[in-house]
């Protein structure tokens, strides 16, 4: 089996991106695994609109963003291996695959990056009680089978969660034919893009229930019915249960970061996102790995999620390039308050960075008339008014790395919400 | 005079707009911080319209699926005749993005185009 | 006519079909479901009971201790996941001391073997994730957990293996003596056997008292569970069971031989024997007896819960004898059930042959291999095993690991797997923290492949379980 100075985890956008800008930073022997059967991820199956807009400055639809990288990988001719799952990744970056082909094999790159994505949050952890008949599913679950191979999952449906995938879903199932009584939603906000809300909801009339879960599911084989209740304080109120008669539950009740590679590595996770921890390279505790994508942190569009591993690419290979040594260099732990839920990076070296620091950070609340504030030590280096900020949207900041050069005394870095 | 309030969705930041009408007349717009947002409220609120997304069966091919998408917007309001339009379409593969899958859906002037490319199997 | 016919296909009925397979008689195993291991077999806590627990002198006891003794060499001879890694059952106050020592006499009065008292200072030693109030327990370094579908398939598959016939999707409607045995009007039609072997779970009363035996009513007593995920695995080494007393009666916590957590039961007597739904109270009071007897319980990591209907009886006894002319009761079989299984089969089936007086089979084969678990092989035999079954290189099931081999080897056993939750029990595919998530389209492809049906047939469990209700627009 030919060696390889850099093998990338994952042939979906993140792992597309970090391969292409690899490249195009001079690293010549790169593989890209890829469990599927195709490139391009979970892209593949996201067949409505709304890519691109940043990357192409045009609104594309998931396979034509997906092609468009796909492209470039083919154009550059990087190899990638499909059907091949990673089995373990070691310490040392032993990489461990697995496919009909090759078989059971091993390599040894000099960098690694991860870009695995993520999965869905199923009904067991969630915890809702009843039945355990066919007619479950994860919104993306539903939405393979619908979009990759067209079967209907259901014919009556109800979805729990207003999260993008559930919005999306509660469109696709009608325009197959499908009848969506209801969206529920946990929390008092929705947690898709407003843009979903009136393509997806207000455009059929589905009516979306917030502050309100799914407490009950009927039927043995095949579900039956639904019971939705209020919700208050995270704890349904007894007295407003709703039943709805449908056959279908379609959960979008969050995304989880894949990382059971990064913990079998010992890569260090942020308890926050469930994703490594990474410094300003995007390299995580171990020298030479690198994460870009769902995998690090759930991102609401792609084309940040591309610009991210587009920079893990150059990271890695400027790490290959140097000669992989392992840069003790001054780091800065990132801080969040006031609402600030947490940011990638957790740390930022300025004397690595190549200009500009780019720091992602999400709220746990929806906050209006805010201003975010970024301080290095106790000097504010950066701030910004943002009437609406909400948990359902990524936020980034773009920092000047001179701005923390500026500051040598400054030994931590602190993300902040301000009233504005 | 009528006033509507709607969210722009020409992207993902779905800024709210407030459009004021007089007998059918868009009189004012604000709340967009674009100009897209001040065209896309004056069609919503005259002539809505949307892109359609969808999924045909492709024979031959190396997937069983190929994502579809109306070339531009249609009106709001024929978008279950243009999915009904691709109720039994079946392509053969090579398919490849951008090719014309349904010429003028139900009559809209629109022809539905493919956006993946599916290999012969 | 059948010489004998088993109704159902739990480990019990599987248990008695393998240990009369070793005979030479037309065995025919009849199961409503659409599989084996379908009802209370496939819903429980996975424990291998020591047998200090069942009182001494009744027939529990008996076959719980026999049963346990049994299991080690059985697991290797059916090839099965067993694991003997201990119990403790806590004492959480000094005033529950004596209801300890009575627990610990009835074990060595029942025969179990290794049991004694463990002091505070040594439990903290042994389990340092037990409650810091803790004062003692009782320790059975015989008690063990076993995979209960990997038990119920080996007894199955080596019955089939040895002649016995398994059908499925056939509800036993009404049994009736007849003409040189009995008659059982079933949703396929009627079958006749010389004998009869009750071995039908939550139904056991229905059928026994058909066949005329004095009235009997089984209860169902719904257990629910929680399952945490496999980074919990360690958790605890021990199954921790709580001693009822002054903080009432507790849930146990026990890995199981997989590596989870599992945590539960309750025990609510109910009245539809059909109830399998967890509910926010049984699930809610999982929750907080599962922190009496250990502490840091990782509650969040669960992945899934569900729910198990005990067979239970009043007089909390297992019903097994002939009670009728060539009717053989295997009846109210609750916990130990799982436990005394190998027991039960042996015992049942040495009932049958002194009233049909069978002959042994020599060509009764009594080993079993179960499903190459690749992960098992060293990294040469795994290589080798893909180069000759590249099946075995293509993960199917990410979370657990399991490649489209293992899932053919299911699909193609006797008795093999048909629908999802048959392909789950026997390849642990959609087991994991994802549940199904991203491998459940796949398996589907599968089955409906190797099965030669349109994948629009494939269920989830047999019956009306099935995924997909059509194809796109097909109602547009």
């Amino acid at each position: 089996m030919k060696e390889y100075e850099l093998v990338i985890i994952g042939g979906g956008p993140a792992g597309l991106a970090a391969a292409v800008e690899a490249r195009k930073s001079g690293i010549q022997d790169i593989l890209i695994l890829e469990r599927d059967n195709e490139l391009g991820g979970i892209l593949n199956q996201c067949i409505h609109n709304g890519f691109g807009l940043h990357t192409f400055k045009e609104e594309l639809t998931g396979p034509e963003y997906a092609g468009r990288f796909i492209q470039q990988v083919k154009e550059l001719d990087i190899p990638y291996k499909l059907n091949t799952m990673v089995l373990d990744l070691a310490a040392d970056k032993t990489v461990t695959a697995m496919n009909r082909e090759d078989g059971l094999f091993q390599l040894h790159p000099k960098a690694v990056i991860l870009a695995m994505g993520c999965r869905e949050r199923p009904r067991g952890a969630l915890n809702i009680p009843g039945y355990r008949p066919a007619g479950i599913f994860t919104a993306g679950t539903a939405q393979r089978l619908v979009n990759m191979e067209g079967y209907m999952p259901g014919r009556k449906v109800v979805i729990l969660g207003s999260g993008d995938i559930g919005l999306i879903m509660a469109r696709r199932m009608t325009l197959e034919g499908a009848q969506v009584q209801v969206v529920a939603e946990l929390m008092p906000y929705s947690g898709g893009l407003k843009r979903n809300i009136v393509q997806c909801l207000d455009d059929y009339g589905i009516p979306l229930k917030l502050s309100h879960t799914v407490v009950d599911i009927e039927g043995k084989e095949r579900v039956e019915g639904i019971t939705l209740a209020r919700v208050e304080n995270g704890k349904p109120v007894p007295g407003t249960e709703e039943h709805y008669d449908c056959d279908t539950l379609l959960l979008s009740c969050g995304l989880i970061p894949e990382n059971e590679l990064s913990r079998a590595a010992g890569v260090e996770l942020n308890p926050v996102t469930n994703g490594p921890a990474v410094n300003e390279s995007l390299e995580t505790s171990i020298p030479g790995v690198f994460a870009a994508g769902n995998v690090l942190h759930v991102h609401d569009l792609v084309d940040y999620v591309s610009e991210e591993a587009g920079a893990a690419g150059r990271h890695a290979a400027k790490y290959i390039q140097a000669g992989c040594k392992d840069e003790t260099a001054r780091t800065l732990p990132v801080k969040c308050e006031n609402g600030v839920r947490y940011t990638v990076p957790v740390a930022v070296r300025p004397d690595c960075a190549d200009g500009l620091v780019t720091l992602r950070f999400r709220v746990g609340n929806v906050y209006k008339n805010k201003k975010v504030a970024v301080y290095a030590g106790d000097t504010c280096i950066f701030s910004r008014k943002r009437p609406v900020l909400a948990p359902g949207e990524m936020e980034t900041v773009q920092l000047k790395a001179q701005l923390l050069l500026d500051h040598p005394e400054a030994d931590h870095i602190t993300v902040t919400l301000e009233e504005a | 005079m009528e006033k509507i309030d709607l969210i722009c969705i020409g992207c993902p930041m779905g800024c709210p707009i407030t459009v004021e009408m007089e007998n059918g007349e868009v009189v004012s717009v604000t709340g967009n911080t674009c100009p897209r947002g001040d065209a896309y409220a004056r069609k919503e609120v005259t002539n809505p319209t949307r892109i359609v997304t969808s999924t045909v069966r492709v024979t031959g091919g190396k997937l069983a699926m190929a994502s579809v998408k109306t070339a531009s917007d249609i009106p709001k309001g024929r978008i279950f005749d243009c999915v009904k339009a691709l109720k039994d379409v079946e392509i053969p593969a090579p398919v490849t993005i951008g090719q014309v899958v349904l010429k003028d859906a139900a009559g809209t002037g629109v022809d539905i185009i493919a956006t993946k490319n599916v290999p012969v199997a | 006519m059948y010489d004998i016919v088993i109704i159902g296909a739990g480990v019990s009925g599987c248990a008695i079909a393998r240990e009369l397979s070793r005979y030479k008689a037309d065995i025919l195993v009849v199961e409503r479901e659409e599989d084996v291991c379908c009802g209370t077999s496939k819903a429980n806590s996975a424990i291998v009971h020591a047998g200090f627990d069942a009182a001494h002198g009744t027939l529990m006891a008996k076959l719980n201790v026999e049963g346990s003794r049994m299991m080690p060499a059985l697991a290797k001879e059916l090839d099965f996941h067993y694991k003997q890694n201990g119990s403790l059952v806590v004492c959480m106050s000094e005033e529950d001391r004596p209801a300890l020592n009575k627990l610990y006499e009835n074990g060595v009065a029942n025969g179990v073997e290794g049991l004694r008292i463990v002091e505070k200072d040594e439990l903290q030693k042994m389990e340092p994730n037990i409650s810091d109030n803790a004062v003692a327990a009782l320790y059975a370094p015989t008690g063990g957990i076993v995979c209960p579908f990997g038990l119920t398939f080996a007894f199955a598959e080596n019955a089939a293996k040895n002649g016995a016939k398994f059908q499925f999707d056939t509800e036993v409607l009404e049994v009736a003596p007849m003409d040189g045995g009995w008659k059982l009007h079933t949703s396929k039609g009627d079958i006749e056997t010389k004998v009869v072997v009750n071995a039908a779970g939550l139904y056991s009363d229905k059928f026994h008292n058909q066949a005329g035996g004095a009235p009997m009513k089984i209860i169902p007593r719904r257990g629910d569970y929680f399952l945490l995920d496999r980074t919990t695995g360690g958790f605890v080494k021990n199954t921790i069971f709580q001693l009822p007393g002054k903080y009432g009666k507790g849930v146990l916590v026990s890995p199981t031989v997989h590596g989870n957590t599992i945590v539960g039961p309750t025990a609510i007597d109910i009245e539809d024997k059909e109830a399998t739904a967890t509910t926010q109270a049984g699930l809610d009071e999982v929750r907080e007896k599962s922190g009496i007897a250990v502490k840091n319980l990782p509650l969040r990591q669960v992945i899934t819960s569900f729910a198990g209907l005990r067979a239970h009886e009043a007089r909390h006894e297992f019903f097994i004898g002939e009670v009728k002319p060539g009717f053989v009761d295997c009846a109210a079989i609750e916990s130990p059930g799982l436990s005394s299984s190998p027991a039960i089969g042996k015992m049942v089936a040495g009932i049958v042959e002194g009233i049909l007086h069978l002959e042994k089979d020599p060509t009764f084969d009594p080993t079993r291999k179960g499903i190459l678990d690749p992960k098992t092989l060293s990294p040469e035999e795994h290589a080798a095993l893909i180069k000759k079954n590249p099946a075995y290189g293509t993960v199917i099931c990410r979370c657990e690991t399991v490649t489209e081999g293992e899932i053919l080897d299911a699909i193609h056993r006797v008795p093999g797997a048909r629908s999802l939750d048959g392909v789950k029990r026997r390849t642990r595919a959609g087991m994991g923290r994802c549940q199904a998530g991203f491998c459940s389209p796949r398996v589907m492809e599968i089955l409906a492949r190797e099965l030669g049906v349109d994948q629009s047939e494939i269920t989830k469990a047999g019956g009306k379980s099935k995924l997909i209700v059509g194809t796109n627009k097909d109602k547009v």
